[in-house]
């Protein structure tokens, strides 16, 4: 099945209210194109998830100040001081996550399993309200698996099938994200013409519904 | 020598050959400078990869490459990239040896606290709570007091934890302290600096032994 479509095709099932998840470390493995567009679709009262907020007007922080998110779930936004207006204004609620669980109970989701006892925020302010468990000696706090709704993934080379390969420090969160979404469209810097060699492949095609050529961004957004 | 230089070059001296090292932001990443000689490790960055080099020469920045800081990164020959689940794993799986962080606070219980000023400040944790918990040996890189003077080594925190009971080292410009036996103990002092000067600028109970080394430089 070709999976390779065109940019209102592949953002069309985005509505509001979703839970997209959007991959990247302070925007290099980020979906810049896929965001910009979207936010020309406009959805809202998103829920995002992102490792972070990115800088101001770059990744998934262009998604903020176009007013499309009610709810930010990420590790880390000291580099995104608007995000910390809205935080101070109260006019977006901001979820902190250690980085580690956060990927962690991203992963849990997409393996369909129910969540992971972790030693991180063991004995803090962090595991209040959550269930602790001593396991050979050392405290552990549980974490809830989650999902998502929508995954915007970037990768450098995707295929038909959308098998996909990312390139150096831009994976990530990326094969993450996408197995942890009911749908998840990649944007890629090259998509082939031929399959990529099963070997290589570091998504399999199975967890992608579409795949967007970032060449057609350009002229299609 | 100025203060974060000094404690820099201290940490350095900690540091074994072939250990497997996460440096946090800003203070920390400079230990990398001071690596003694004969000493090679290898440099972890949370992002997603292990093998992390110096910063790139001009012309060589790569857009898909930057270290946990955000910055140009490169990588050395025998690293490798990996996802992020796979880079926590790393860290909390036990193959990291050591992890340098600053800190706000840090207390006479190895509690840390260095990711929010309720009121204040709200970065977020990034990848620290993890880090904390999951290396082998978490050493805590900061100047001795804060920038009113006031102790940042703490009978008990007062900003919410980071990490609980985890320092195991703690290098200022002034001393080195270690956490033996859930006790804070003076190990060295730096040449210029008396103990009794160390203790009054320490709020945390430090243990003295009759001998305390003196820094080597």
């Amino acid at each position: 099945m070709n999976k390779v479509r065109g940019m209102d095709d592949a953002l069309a099932p985005i509505c509001d209210g979703m839970r997209v998840m959007v991959a990247g470390f302070m925007t290099v493995g980020t979906p810049l194109g896929l965001i910009e567009a979207l936010t020309t679709r406009g959805p809202r009262h998103l829920t995002v998830v992102c490792s972070d907020a990115g800088t101001p007007g770059k990744g998934a922080g262009m998604l903020v100040d176009a007013n499309m998110v009610d709810t930010f779930i990420g590790s880390h936004v000291g580099l995104n001081p608007r995000i910390g207006e809205r935080m101070a204004a109260e006019t977006m609620n901001v979820h902190l996550v250690p980085q580690g669980t956060l990927a962690e109970r991203i992963r849990c989701a997409g393996a369909g399993l129910g969540g992971f006892f972790t030693p991180t925020g063991a004995g803090t302010e962090w595991a209040e309200g959550k269930e602790c468990r001593t396991i050979n000696g050392k405290s552990y706090v549980f974490e809830n698996p989650l999902p998502g709704d929508v995954a915007l993934i970037r990768a450098h080379r995707a295929d038909a099938s959308g098998n996909c390969i990312f390139r150096k420090s831009a994976r990530n969160f990326n094969p993450l994200m996408a197995m942890a979404c009911q749908y998840v469209v990649v944007e890629a810097d090259i998509v082939e013409e031929h399959p990529l060699d099963p070997d290589q492949v570091m998504l399999p095609g199975v967890f992608v519904d579409a795949v967007v050529h970032r060449k057609e961004m350009a002229h299609g957004c | 020598m100025d203060a974060k230089a000094a404690i820099a070059r201290r940490i350095a001296m900690e540091l074994h050959d072939g250990q497997l090292v996460n440096l946090g932001i800003g203070l920390p990443t400079m230990v990398a400078d001071y690596l003694p000689e004969g000493v090679e490790i290898l440099l972890q960055s949370e992002n997603g990869f292990v093998g992390l080099g110096p910063s790139p020469q001009e012309g060589e920045i790569d857009e898909d490459l930057i270290n946990a800081g955000a910055q140009s990164a490169t990588i050395l020959d025998g690293g490798c990239f990996f996802d992020s689940a796979t880079s926590f794993a790393i860290i909390r799986g036990g193959r990291l040896d050591v992890t340098v962080l600053g800190t706000l606070e840090v207390d006479e219980e190895g509690n840390i606290a260095n990711y929010i000023i309720p009121g204040k400040i709200v970065p977020g944790m990034g990848g620290a709570m993890d880090l904390c918990a999951g290396a082998q040996r978490v050493v805590v890189a900061t100047t001795h007091c804060d920038r009113r003077g006031n102790p940042k080594i703490l009978q008990r925190c007062r900003l919410p934890l980071t990490a609980r009971g985890e320092a195991d080292l703690i290098v200022t410009e002034l001393a080195v302290i270690e956490r033996q036996g859930g006790k804070l103990v003076l190990v060295e002092r730096a040449p210029e600096v008396s103990v009794e000067e160390i203790l009054q600028k320490t709020e945390a109970t430090l243990e003295v032994p009759s001998e305390v080394a003196v820094r080597s430089f």
